[in-house]
């Protein structure tokens, strides 16, 4: 494996081939480079997301009334100001399909995979670096189209992120389900074609790229997390695209697929035998895996930072692999868990149920890993360590909800209202985020050569930190009292009065937590250029990325790849000066390697 | 005009964070060692304390999300048999719930502020420990086993339709935006019925088969009655995209698909007149007119008219995104004694004496 990867190494240092602009800023091959292409690509797709989400929680909080920002932003959709109710689901619709997948699959994966895998595993770059390259354009093409839907004379698509048929398959329907559905069907279908090159090249350079001495049982736990995701990623992905081109032949050949006996706006269609349930299907085999793409990174992320942040060894690397290992294999079959009242058969249900309770045991090991990784440590408060915490704070809170939902008997009654909507933001939009933030915290220095400021790390953290809190806790609540999601108004529904004023307090943590979104992107963007200069490894972190060199290089490392002696968590072990001891530092007479 | 003030605004915000980390890289005193952007024991300490202020922030807003909102009509004062299984449920689910949240937090938060960093100070190397990974993979795998047989269960008694219960069938009809109930009739059979043989002209609005006798005597209504105490089996039908047939009060929900008949059933055990006698549900109403008053004097203050005064009545609501007018999507239920529906029903149209011919 080793020969492998020195095979590759770059013995004359002095010639690199000659850089233009193009090649090293635009269609770059180097793996740093492009990660940075995902981070900036995720952060401006992430900033429309938010302020989408921004504009629809202002509409829930203050139903029809006239908004100066509506009218400016949203145009002839909101006549008056006022905004109008297709354009609502359309704002939800494009604000879950770009937060799941533009920002926390390919910003998050994207950024993270492609900097750590060859940084942490002692690779020169990818293993194809063409491939890499593709998967990001690809991806950068998919947000174009995705933005370009959002301009379309009958509105964005707006049957809600998850499209079901025939909603999303009849433009007479809704607006949204004309050309935007269109748009939104074309971009899915590039980015699903993006997220499998990125996945296959993250899995083959694992596997292969691995320098002298990596075995698997040493890797860090966040190169685990982004092989697992890029494997689920494989065998999930493809299911969605499936999905997609059938929908699309529904919709543009007159194909059955999905739709049976319509009668729509005084006629008849001709579509017989397909079933909507079917799309269900096709869409969450994809969409529940999904979210474990969505978390998984964030999780190795995570265990990465607490552990150098705790100057501990993460607790029980084995049981954490063998967890992300269980939940990934879990991932794939409890995806009948949002469809317990679809009309499937309540039989499937009860197997659903089974399975998606299960997860919560790999769930729980590794919260009380986390939590027995700070257990004693020498806590260094990082912002990327705060994040971390954080991290593990609402992925609890948020996770043991999971309990309630996955009972198919309690789903029946808080199925689609404002209870799911509270439980997967905290689990896994929130948590991931956090994973992200933690990420970008803590590996700024290596992306960028310099330190991001680390007060305004703190005010971002704990500003978004007791607004996250403020979103979403209250937000059960409101879903305990049967309201549900994408109204546009709850005002039809005086049942509902009594939780308007909920809806209010919400709204505005939102807008105080979206607008501390500006003291990170500012913090983000000015310390590019202006930010102080980083050490070569300021965390005083064990993995190998930290013997590269500041100044980013074309295969990563002058002369020989780092050689690996131990695992990648040696903190504080007894019998060393330093309170770390770096993956490439043989080990002593008489060191035992940690059996682990 | 309001995009150069957002500029504006902008302008002064970005000037404000250059600012204030121009005072706090100030205020804080150099000390030779410290790597710029690396975390300082005083910044450990002083993230530590709030880290403690914030689990207090957790249980505080815990505390006031209950005190305020906690009586969930979710939770409690059900309206159908199988309502109050799920109720329990759903209680020794949140117990369960509540009791671990508040005991992780706790040890994430106080960890956190206790083993806040110092130079110098030594951490654990505890890397490993195979007795604890069994502990916390077993406890759960207890807990999960009795909730996971608890719940299917109950799923399994409330999905299981007994048909020797003879259940009233009734079928619920969702399109854009609204819904029908069609009754079966004296035969209590539904006649059978396709969206393509809805002619409009004649008045066939479900697309009902008008050769099938069993259609004859079937009732299409826009109002919900049901006979408290008698089990119903709902059949439901969509005409044109996915809807759910959401009854939060009777703890029932079910899609409605086009090209198939899903089903749902349960028996009301409150009259609508029961239910608007609950204290539970007086408190809820008196404190929803309390807000529709103070809502109704910003209307009348701005020339529009006052909200109507609101009575409680069970509604089945539209939960899955259907269109346009889906925040729009309802009928009132009406739940009664026999006799009381009896007479409803005596008063509606069979489907032969409706069409137009």
């Amino acid at each position: 494996m080793s020969a492998h990867a020195d095979t590759h190494a770059h013995d004359d240092h002095g010639h690199h081939h000659k850089e233009t602009f193009v090649t090293k800023y635009i269609f770059s091959q180097d793996h740093k480079m492009i990660a940075k292409q995902y981070l900036i690509t995720g952060t401006i797709m992430g900033v429309i997301g938010v302020i989408m989400s921004l504009l629809f929680r202002m509409q829930i909080a203050w139903p029809e009334e006239p908004n100066v920002i509506f009218e400016a932003l949203l145009g002839k959709w909101a006549p008056d100001g006022v905004m109008d109710a297709d354009i609502y689901l359309a704002l939800v619709t494009i604000h879950g399909t770009i937060m799941v997948f533009f920002v926390l699959t390919a910003g998050l994966s994207g950024t993270f995979s492609n900097l750590l895998i060859p940084l942490q595993i002692g690779a020169r770059d990818m293993a194809s670096g063409f491939l890499n390259m593709v998967s990001y354009w690809l991806f950068f093409l998919s947000s174009v189209v995705m933005v370009i839907s959002l301009f379309v004379q009958a509105g964005p698509a707006a049957a809600g992120w998850t499209i079901y048929p025939p909603l999303s398959a009849l433009p007479m329907a809704q607006g949204g389900s004309g050309a935007g559905m269109t748009l939104w069907l074309v971009s899915m279908a590039i980015f699903i074609a993006s997220s499998l090159l990125g996945s296959l090249n993250y899995i083959v350079t694992v596997i292969n790229l691995r320098t002298k001495g990596m075995s698997m049982t040493r890797l860090p736990l966040t190169i685990w997390a982004f092989f697992i995701t890029a494997v689920i990623g494989v065998i999930s992905f493809p299911v969605l695209l499936s999905a997609a081109l059938l929908l699309i032949m529904d919709r543009s050949f007159g194909t059955s697929f999905f739709l049976s006996d319509i009668f729509i706006q005084g006629e008849v269609l001709h579509y017989q035998g397909g079933s909507p349930v079917l799309f269900e299907h096709l869409f969450w085999f994809l969409g529940h895996p999904e979210v474990y793409i969505v978390i998984l990174p964030a999780m190795g992320l995570v265990s990465e930072i607490m552990a150098t942040n705790s100057r501990k060894p993460i607790f029980g690397y084995r049981a954490m692999i063998a967890s992300i290992l269980a939940i990934a294999f879990l991932s794939t079959i409890v995806w009948g868990h949002h469809m317990f009242v679809s009309g499937m058969n309540p039989f499937l249900g009860s197997v659903f149920t089974f399975t998606t309770l299960l997860i919560a045991i790999p769930s729980a090991v590794k919260a009380f890993n986390w939590i027995t990784t700070i257990w004693k440590g020498n806590l260094q408060m990082n912002p990327a360590m705060l994040f971390s915490i954080g991290f593990v704070s609402t992925f609890i809170t948020g996770g043991l909800t999971g309990i309630i939902l996955g009972d198919s008997a309690l789903d029946i009654n808080v199925h689609d209202t404002y209870f799911v909507v509270a439980h997967f933001h905290l689990v896994m939009g929130i948590s991931a985020l956090y994973g992200m933030f933690a990420g970008i915290y803590h590996w700024y220095p290596k992306m960028y050569g310099r330190m991001l400021n680390k007060n305004l790390g703190y005010i971002h953290f704990w500003v978004t930190a007791v607004c996250a809190y403020g979103v979403f806790f209250p937000m059960h609540f409101i879903g305990m009292a049967g309201l549900p999601r994408r109204y546009y108004t709850n005002s039809n529904f005086p049942l509902f009065d009594d939780v308007a004023n909920v809806n209010v307090i919400i709204t505005i943590f939102a807008l105080i937590g979206g607008a501390v979104q500006i003291v990170y992107l500012y913090n983000f963007f000015i310390s590019i250029f202006y930010g102080k200069k980083t050490v070569q490894n300021p965390w005083r972190s064990t993995t190998l990325e930290w013997t590269a060199p500041i100044k980013h290089i074309h295969g990563n490392w002058e002369g020989e790849i780092p050689h690996v002696h131990r695992w990648s968590y040696d903190y504080s072990k007894p019998g060393h000066d330093d309170d770390f001891v770096p993956q490439h530092i043989p080990l002593k007479d008489g060191e035992e390697e940690l059996q682990h | 005009m309001t995009a150069l003030l957002t500029i504006i605004v902008l302008v002064f915000i970005l000037i404000a964070i250059w600012q204030m980390v121009k005072i706090f890289d100030l205020a804080q005193a150099k000390n030779g060692n410290d790597i710029p952007g690396v975390a300082t024991d005083k910044d450990n300490t002083l993230n530590g304390y709030l880290m403690m202020g914030f689990l207090a922030f957790i249980y505080v807003i815990t505390i006031i999300c209950c005190v305020k909102w906690g009586d969930l009509p979710l939770m409690s004062n059900s309206a159908s048999e199988h309502g109050p299984t799920i109720d329990n449920l759903m209680i020794v689910s949140m117990v369960i719930i509540f009791f671990v949240q508040t005991v992780t937090q706790f040890l994430l938060h106080y960890f956190a502020f206790k083993y806040k960093g110092e130079k110098g100070k030594q951490a654990l190397f505890f890397a490993d420990n195979n007795k604890l990974e069994a502990i916390w993979t077993i406890i759960p795998v207890i807990v999960l086993a009795g909730l996971i047989i608890y719940g299917l269960n109950t799923w399994i008694n409330i999905m299981g339709v007994d048909e020797s219960d003879d259940p009233l069938v009734v079928e619920l009809y969702a399109q854009q935006f609204n819904w029908k109930a069609r009754y079966a009739g004296a035969d209590n059979t539904l006649g059978k019925a396709n969206v393509r043989l809805i002619d409009i002209d004649r008045a066939n609005i479900l697309g009902l088969d008008e050769s099938d006798p069993n259609a004859q005597d079937d009732i299409i209504t826009t109002e919900l009655h049901l006979p408290v105490g008698k089990p119903v089996l709902f059949k439901m039908r969509s005409q044109d995209v996915l809807h759910s047939a959401y009854m939060p009060h009777f703890r029932a929900q079910m899609n409605c698909v086009p090209g198939m008949i899903t089903q749902f059933g349960f028996t009301p055990t409150k009259t609508t007149a029961e239910m608007r006698d609950t204290q539970q549900m007086k408190d809820k109403v008196a404190n929803i007119n309390k807000i529709r008053v103070e809502n109704s004097k910003k209307l009348v203050a701005k020339g529009e008219d006052a909200l109507e005064r609101y009575e409680f009545d069970y509604v089945l609501i539209c939960n899955k995104i259907c269109g346009k007018s889906h925040y729009n999507m309802q009928m009132k239920i009406v739940v009664e004694t026999q006799e009381e529906y009896d007479a409803w029903i005596k008063e509606q149209k069979e489907f032969k004496n409706s069409l137009i011919n």
